[in-house]
């Protein structure tokens, strides 16, 4: 719980930094290292799968817009189209940005699933369970944690929209070009509508990531489910 | 122990009634003890009060001005953002012995950050100062009168907490303007709707208790009522939000200075600090490091506290 403390006070931007700076630089001649920023390794580029394919598209048009929205997928293209060095590549580039970004969040979770799961491992029913028996483990997981499930999943929902503004900090940190740079580029640049609709897209999508979480209580308890 | 404790030593064989003849303790008095008897909450406490220590001493403690260039002014020529040099770890004692390094201005940064604690502490304190009575008093408000007005207010509250709370900020500073102060304004709104929430639903459960009802009986005011009798019996919950919302807001602070849009330039805070000099991570490290370090320490500090609070003032956990 000491780890984390200190994980959910720390400021994402740093953590991400710090992570560049250690991998980035200190491991740098060892296996450990991992690229510190972008997407691909400077000099290789991936090949839309359509284009690989040879399909007849011609760029403008609706059809290829929807194409290279896959092919931009980075890890998607290269894995139908078997490219295994951009692939690996890909994956590489992504895993000190992933890091970065979920600590805060697991941090969040675990103390959440503590308290929570405390809390339920000191009712009479998880007592009547060990009375009848069943070995500890069982009791913990089967028994105690899937109703202290309940909280941790509101949280889990709460949490996206964390990631949502995490992402913000975390592409400005990693140089990668997604909607949070966009975001904070258009601010740079007092560009209010790409803001306005940013703001109102996120806002949706944290809406229905809680809609998704409502309905997910019917499943994790029975006692909620609508008649 | 003044005339109960002289009676109680005569009944120390009766341990009942000696337990009866207890001094009498206030709430407060009661929860700091159960606070300091935690160790979460001692080291949060002992932590808060280093930080307000080194905030209050800062012009004696730091060595330089934290806005001073210190180009021309060393007699050993300095190097830009030059590394920390500090003589007991064999630094070389003709220099002058900055513990932090210097800046990409000059400047030096352990002086800086020093300077950094007072920001930070007034960003969180004002913050939530703000917010905590925007919302008590909009939650108080809803809970009290009902009706229409609890509707008004509660789902304009459910209006700010539908968009994820740092990126309502951002949107927020981006439409008012860059600025420290424009910062906290749109942390304070975005943290608003928790406080009154939890302020309403504190708020309707006092109102239903039987003393309440006897101080309507007795013909108290509705103002009178509210805030003298419902509301000092229903803030223990909002006490526990608001030191957890210290921490909260220091470290949104941070991640809005850090891109730009909280404090601005000159002024030390640790996240324009980290911000402006986020490009040079690999070659200066520590004006990063040291920054997020400090940001770290406060943020855990408050939440350390903000924990022992809570479980301190909970009545369902015995000391």
């Amino acid at each position: 719980m000491v780890l984390a403390n200190i994980g959910i006070s720390m400021p994402v931007f740093w953590l991400g930094l710090m992570l560049a700076y250690l991998f980035g630089l200190l491991l740098k001649d060892t296996i450990f290292w991992l690229p510190p920023s972008g997407r691909l390794t400077a000099g290789l580029s991936s090949i839309p799968f359509f284009e690989v394919w040879g399909w007849d598209v011609v760029s403008g048009t609706a059809k290829s817009r929807v194409l290279e929205f896959f092919a931009n997928h980075y890890i998607f293209n290269a894995l139908i189209t078997g490219n295994w060095e951009i692939f690996k590549d890909a994956i590489r580039h992504m895993i000190l940005p992933v890091i970065a970004l979920s600590t805060i969040p697991m941090a969040i979770i675990a103390r959440m699933t503590r308290s929570s799961l405390l809390e339920v491992l000191g009712r009479d029913y998880i007592r009547t369970a060990r009375a009848k028996g069943i070995k500890n483990t069982n009791v913990v997981t089967k028994h105690a944690l899937r109703n202290a499930m309940l909280p941790v999943v509101t949280i889990l929902g709460l949490q996206m929209g964390g990631l949502l503004s995490g992402a913000v900090l975390t592409e400005t940190v990693f140089g990668l070009a997604g909607v949070g740079r966009m975001l904070v580029e258009a601010i740079y640049a007092r560009d209010y509508p790409i803001i306005q609709t940013f703001t109102v897209m996120v806002a949706v999508a944290y809406m229905l990531i809680n809609l998704i979480v409502d309905i997910s209580y019917g499943f994790l308890d029975p006692r909620v489910r609508l008649e | 122990m003044s005339k109960l404790g002289r009676v109680s030593k005569t009944l120390s064989d009766n341990f009942d009634e000696d337990l009866l003849l207890q001094e009498p303790m206030s709430v407060w008095k009661r929860t700091f003890k159960r606070l300091w008897s935690r160790r979460s909450g001692k080291i949060g406490l002992l932590l808060i009060g280093f930080i307000f220590l080194i905030a209050f001493t800062a012009p004696i403690i730091a060595p330089y001005d934290p806005q001073e260039v210190l180009i021309g002014k060393e007699i050993v020529k300095l190097k830009k953002r030059e590394g920390p040099c500090i003589h007991m770890l064999g630094c070389d004692s003709a220099k002058p012995q900055h513990l932090m390094g210097i800046d990409g201005n000059y400047r030096d940064q352990y002086s800086r950050i020093i300077y950094g604690s007072r920001i930070s502490l007034s960003i969180g304190f004002s913050t939530v100062a703000f917010a905590v009575t925007g919302g008590v008093l909009l939650g108080a408000l809803a809970a009290f009168f009902g009706g229409w007005i609890d509707n008004i207010i509660m789902r304009l509250m459910d209006v700010i907490l539908g968009f994820p709370s740092l990126l309502l900020a951002i949107a927020i500073v981006a439409v008012l303007g860059p600025g420290i102060r424009n910062a906290l304004l749109a942390i304070a709104i975005v943290t608003l709707p928790a406080y009154a929430r939890l302020t309403r639903a504190s708020v309707l459960t006092v109102k239903e208790l039987d003393f309440v009802k006897a101080s309507i009986t007795l013909g108290a005011s509705p103002t009178r009522l509210l805030l003298f009798r419902i509301l000092p019996n229903s803030l223990t919950p909002v006490v526990v939000l608001a030191t957890l919302g210290i921490a909260t807001a220091i470290l949104d602070a941070a991640g809005l200075s850090f891109l730009g849009l909280g404090a601005q330039p000159p002024m030390p805070e640790w996240g324009t600090m980290l911000g402006s000099e986020r490009n040079q991570v690999f070659s200066a490290p520590h004006l990063v490091f040291f920054p997020g370090i400090a940001i770290m320490i406060t943020v855990l500090s408050f939440n350390l506290f903000g924990d022992g609070l809570r479980d301190a003032l909970d009545p369902r956990l015995n000391d």
